[in-house]
């Protein structure tokens, strides 16, 4: 009886939890497919996709994305090169510095890249970069580096050497051996690194925000905070369905990793290196 | 790391006439690889922070005399920071900021919602996961528009509250609370999943042995699953509390740190003074304060979890 209750309990919690984390979205799924959208969220019976069809333009919505694909894309290949090079003596190597270095990464990854913005800013005005994108994704990936160091070499580790030993016999070198078969083992790792790269700097609002000075340059983080940071004169309905569009790219890839991700959160308490 | 780190085979040769070359060899064998990574760290992190300690004590701004040439001012940046009324309300409420969205709200609601989802059945799993990472996997500018429409004075939350006449501008009256929500809303799911895994890991014969001798729920979960789990619980707050200090677009967003400074925190203050005061150099003196906050909470985190290389 008991028993039962407390069960019933768990799963009404769940419920009530689930719904109150349900509550904000409801909006934008709404007032996306309404005509005439306001902001809350009143279910009228009127759907259309006029306010998709009206942001389905070059400056609003294409122009935007195709800045946060082409500042994302390369930002995620760029870090998933370097920091691929960089996981190979770290993982088949024995380096005296090794532990240490390792630490300094993790101790890197936990740093405000926030605080950074304002020297980063103040860095690139000086030496003439402010408003240049591949500055700006040199940067990105140089902040996403201890961290997609730290996942390259872990998925690097389960490559068994022994695999590796017979090129080496043949005289392979290192790039031989990275390109031929290290790398193609572990192209799932190669590929969850890339998107959690690419998934992180689609949502960054802050740094191109600061570090871009034209709006034809900004990504769709930024497009939409000026979209609706027009208080009174917003089209409501619009500015929802420019936030689906945007949204949906990150949580497909979110998806498409997650079963790799799901591992990484024993992450908190313990870590392998 | 024993296991996978096997040299390749090296030739035996003579150990003196060929040892200064093969050490350089032995040394370009791990600093090539390396190379591009440390280049691009060593220009892009830790130059701006280098930068940052070398303007932090000069009169830097963006225009007037100062942006020609600048000069060291000494210590004045901090001296001014400390008696700055604003700046010690920014400390403050990026203090009530993180012990409320994170410490307790995260923490607690992503711990409760994992002890929750324990023996239940996967259908329910997978529907509560999906609705809480949902809300941690969408945009931080999208997530301020979400609780935008939620809170603002036309928006839904008043819509509701209207029959029972409650209806205000919740973002003017209670803009710590808004960005507070926002943020347990948005972050949640990563303790949830933290708290998943570590409860995972906890022996089922463990408590239902407890159970048994007649040790309630509620004795089981504070005699046995806590401090079982207490590395989690330690790390994932250095880890949230790291997050949410340096939390930007989804306040700037949503209240912009208004009404006035009602909601400005570190972050968003530093930006005002450097963006729009051109102030870079007492913004880079703030910029240090939260990367030493940043360091110390790092440095903690680092001590807490068994790494083993």
């Amino acid at each position: 009886m008991t028993r039962l209750a407390a069960r019933g309990a768990a799963l009404v919690s769940l419920a009530v939890i689930a719904l109150a984390f349900l509550g904000p979205f409801l909006w934008v799924l709404l007032a996306s497919l309404q005509p005439d959208a306001n902001l809350a969220a009143q279910p009228t019976f009127q759907f259309s996709l006029k306010n998709f069809s009206a942001v389905l333009t070059w400056e609003t919505i294409y122009h935007p994305i195709i800045n946060s694909i082409l500042i994302s894309g390369s930002t995620a290949i760029l870090t998933v090169i370097v920091a691929g090079l960089a996981a190979y003596p770290l993982s088949r190597y024995t380096l005296r510095f090794k532990r240490h270095f390792m630490l300094t990464l993790l101790f890197t990854t936990g740093l405000p890249v926030t605080a950074i913005m304002v020297p980063v800013y103040s860095m690139f005005f000086r030496f003439n970069l402010y408003g240049s994108i591949p500055a700006m994704v040199l940067f990105l990936a140089a902040s996403s580096l201890p961290f997609s160091i730290w996942m390259m070499k872990n998925f690097m580790d389960g490559v068994p050497v022994s695999l590796e030993e017979s090129a080496w016999v043949d005289g392979a070198g290192w790039v031989q051996s990275l390109l031929r078969i290290v790398g193609p083992l572990m192209a799932p790792g190669v590929a969850v690194v890339a998107i959690f790269v690419f998934v992180g700097q689609w949502g960054n609002f802050f740094a191109p925000f600061v570090l871009l000075d034209t709006p034809e340059k900004q990504p769709a983080a930024v497009t939409i905070y000026t979209f609706f940071s027009q208080y009174g004169q917003v089209a409501y309905g619009e500015l929802a369905a420019f936030s689906i569009i945007y949204t949906t790219p990150a949580v497909v890839l979110y998806v498409a990793v997650n079963k790799y991700l799901a591992g990484s959160f024993s992450f908190a308490g313990s870590v392998k290196g | 790391m024993t296991v996978t780190s096997v040299t390749p085979p090296r030739l035996a040769g003579s150990p003196d006439k060929g040892e200064p070359r093969r050490r350089a060899r032995r040394t370009l064998r791990w600093l090539l690889p390396l190379g591009p990574a440390l280049i691009m760290f060593v220009i892009f992190m830790v130059g701006p922070i280098l930068w940052s300690v070398y303007i932090a004590f000069t009169n830097e701004t963006l225009t007037g005399a100062a942006s020609v040439n600048s000069q060291f001012v000494g210590v004045a940046n901090f001296v001014k920071m400390f008696s700055d009324e604003d700046f010690r309300n920014s400390l403050l409420l990026t203090f009530v900021f993180v012990i409320g969205s994170a410490v307790i709200g995260q923490n607690t609601l992503g711990l409760i919602i994992a002890l929750l989802q324990r023996g239940r059945g996967r259908a329910v799993r997978s529907v509560v996961n999906g609705i809480v990472i949902a809300a941690w996997v969408v945009p931080e500018v999208v997530a301020a528009a979400c609780w935008y429409s939620f809170l603002a004075e036309e928006g839904t939350l008043n819509e509701a509250l209207a029959a029972l006449g409650l209806s205000q501008d919740w973002l003017y009256s209670a803009p710590m609370i808004a960005i507070i929500l926002a943020n347990v809303w948005r972050g949640t799911a990563f303790s949830m999943l933290v708290y998943s895994a570590a409860l995972s890991d906890v022996p089922g014969e463990l408590l239902e042995a407890a159970a048994v001798d007649g040790a309630s729920t509620w004795r089981r979960l504070v005699h046995i699953t806590l401090p079982l789990i207490r590395r989690s619980i330690l790390s994932n707050l250095m880890l949230i509390t790291l997050q949410t200090l340096a939390s930007f677009g989804l306040i700037y967003a949503l209240t912009g740190g208004g009404p006035g400074t009602d909601s400005q925190t570190t972050p968003l203050y530093m930006y005002e003074q450097a963006f729009r005061y051109f102030e870079i150099g007492y913004g880079s003196a703030m910029a240090l304060v939260m990367l030493v906050i940043g360091a110390a909470f790092s440095l903690v985190y680092l001590r807490l979890i068994k790494v083993d290389t």
